[in-house]
């Protein structure tokens, strides 16, 4: 029987994990993703599992240990955040590359400097081009299922590819929420031990991670790319068979009173839940508004998000991280790009909200969508603004 | 049908590059990027082996009579093995 507890998003992704058959784990605690590191460990301490729990000396090793273990076949997850993800950002794009399974989870934080513990998402942005599947979750529950389904979609054949599932750091991993755990004769059921493609075994000696020359080189490049935008299928089945045994429903893009809305909001991880209640609140008003939450990040949903913005008339996109120099969040500038050649396509304006921990309150929402409709309706063509910043 | 030195197309890559064919590199010929061979004079010889020990390549062996050969099939022309050989037996000569 699947139960219902009150628990730690930390803890319940750790718990989560715990109920995944890991062969083993290497995390590297770092504020806030730090209740994963060390509940997990714990659960490993116990017995509970029969898994390895390796600590390693940095996040540099971390992701490079996971991802031996996982050319050898085994089951494996890591965590980080942060400064820690960044120190990774060499030994990412191999994984991918290495077409190797990893699900690691990202408690979302501010990058330095200055120096700052708190959310936002400039972590794993600059992380993009890594050839990483990359999910972000909203609440609790998001991150105990989304973690489960990971394991499912890295490791099948036609994927085989690392999957980093956001939570926003805080925000989520510590709070406290209502969390319904699946029974585990249920997730074993949805989640059978890994079946590797290839292993590395001395008595059947292969290469992985070689070099490739000039002539090479670039074919590789494209069938990684093909493989991670062929991965959405494998993603879309999964979340299918997740729903009908589970009975809840993930989207690449999901949405909350987009069908006939003229102005929408776009937002990714746990600010999402608020912007929900602007959209009530703002409905009340009598204001045609709509939430377009994006779950997918990576390979890059164009055709659900096409479909859920093309009759409005305004889309307001919320950017948690800054493309210095650039002409507009790193969300913005894909969505405005992924709309160019539409025929029926809304006015795009950007918010960058929410950096560093920054509190993102309804009123918030409701001030920065109401200036934006004013804009809107004259047709005003705007740049890039960072929302609330004083002076 | 002639073997293919490398996959002709995308979708004839492996996922993840991996390479099923054990040892496979000795079927690439490292030797074609040299500039310089070595040539030993075997008068010189002491048959120390140091150039045997130093070579970055491993690819200079022994002869039946104990002299030393680099396989210049994998030979880089680095000249590792004239620098270290302290009696002067090896030299490096323009390749062509």
């Amino acid at each position: 029987m699947a139960k219902r507890v009150g628990m730690e998003v930390g803890i319940a992704a750790a718990e989560a994990v715990g109920m995944c058959n890991i062969d083993m784990a290497a995390v590297y605690p770092i504020t806030p993703q730090s209740h994963i590191a060390e509940h997990l460990s714990e659960i490993v301490a116990d017995g509970r599992i029969d898994a390895e729990f390796v600590t390693v000396e940095s996040e540099h090793t971390s992701i490079s240990c996971v991802s031996g273990a996982s050319a050898t076949g085994a089951r494996v997850y890591t965590a980080t955040s942060s400064q820690g993800l960044l120190y990774m950002h060499e030994i990412l794009p191999i994984v991918s590359a290495m077409r190797l399974p990893v699900v690691m989870a990202n408690a979302n934080r501010a990058i330095s400097g200055p120096i700052n513990i708190w959310n936002d998402h400039s972590d794993i942005m600059p992380q993009r081009d890594a050839g990483w599947i990359v999910f972000f979750a909203d609440n609790g529950q998001e991150v105990v299922d989304m973690t489960i389904q990971s394991f499912k979609i890295a490791e099948d054949d036609d994927v085989m590819l690392p999957i980093c599932l956001n939570m926003d750091g805080f925000q989520l991993t510590h709070t406290v929420e209502l969390i319904e755990f699946p029974d585990q004769k249920e997730v074993n059921k949805f989640l059978p031990p890994r079946k590797p493609f290839a292993t590395l075994h001395p008595d059947n000696p292969i290469s992985m991670g070689t070099l490739g020359m000039p002539e090479i080189y670039a074919e590789s490049r494209k069938s990684q790319d093909e493989a991670l935008k062929n991965s959405k299928k494998t993603i879309l089945k999964v979340w299918d068979e997740w729903e009908k045994m589970f009975g809840r429903s993930y989207k690449p893009v999901e949405t909350y009173l987009a069908e006939d809305a003229e102005i929408l909001l776009l937002t990714m991880g746990s600010m999402s839940e608020t912007a929900e209640i602007a959209v009530d609140e703002l409905r009340k008003k009598g204001l045609s508004v709509g939430l377009v939450k994006l779950r997918l990040w990576r390979p890059f949903p164009f055709e659900e998000l096409k479909a859920a913005v093309k009759k409005a008339k305004l889309l307001i996109v919320t950017d948690r991280a800054v493309s210095f120099g650039g002409s507009g969040g790193p969300v913005f500038i894909e969505i405005k790009s992924a709309l160019y050649h539409e025929k029926e396509r809304p006015l795009v304006y950007n918010s960058i909200i929410g950096l560093g921990g920054r509190d993102v309150a309804v009123t918030d929402f409701i001030k920065l969508i109401e200036d934006a409709a004013k804009a809107g309706e004259k047709g005003i063509i705007r740049d890039y603004e960072f929302y609330g910043v004083r002076g | 049908m002639k073997k293919k030195k490398w996959p002709e197309t995308w979708q004839e890559i492996n996922p993840g590059c991996m390479v099923f064919e054990p040892a496979s590199a000795r079927s690439y010929l490292t030797g074609s990027w040299k500039a310089q061979h070595p040539v030993w004079d075997d008068s010189k010889c002491i048959k120390c082996g140091i150039c045997y020990i130093f070579c970055p390549e491993g690819c200079v062996s022994q002869d039946e009579k104990g002299f030393f050969r680099a396989d210049l099939d994998y030979c880089k022309g680095c000249g590792i093995c004239a620098h270290e050989c302290w009696p002067g037996a090896i030299k490096m000569v323009e390749e062509g």
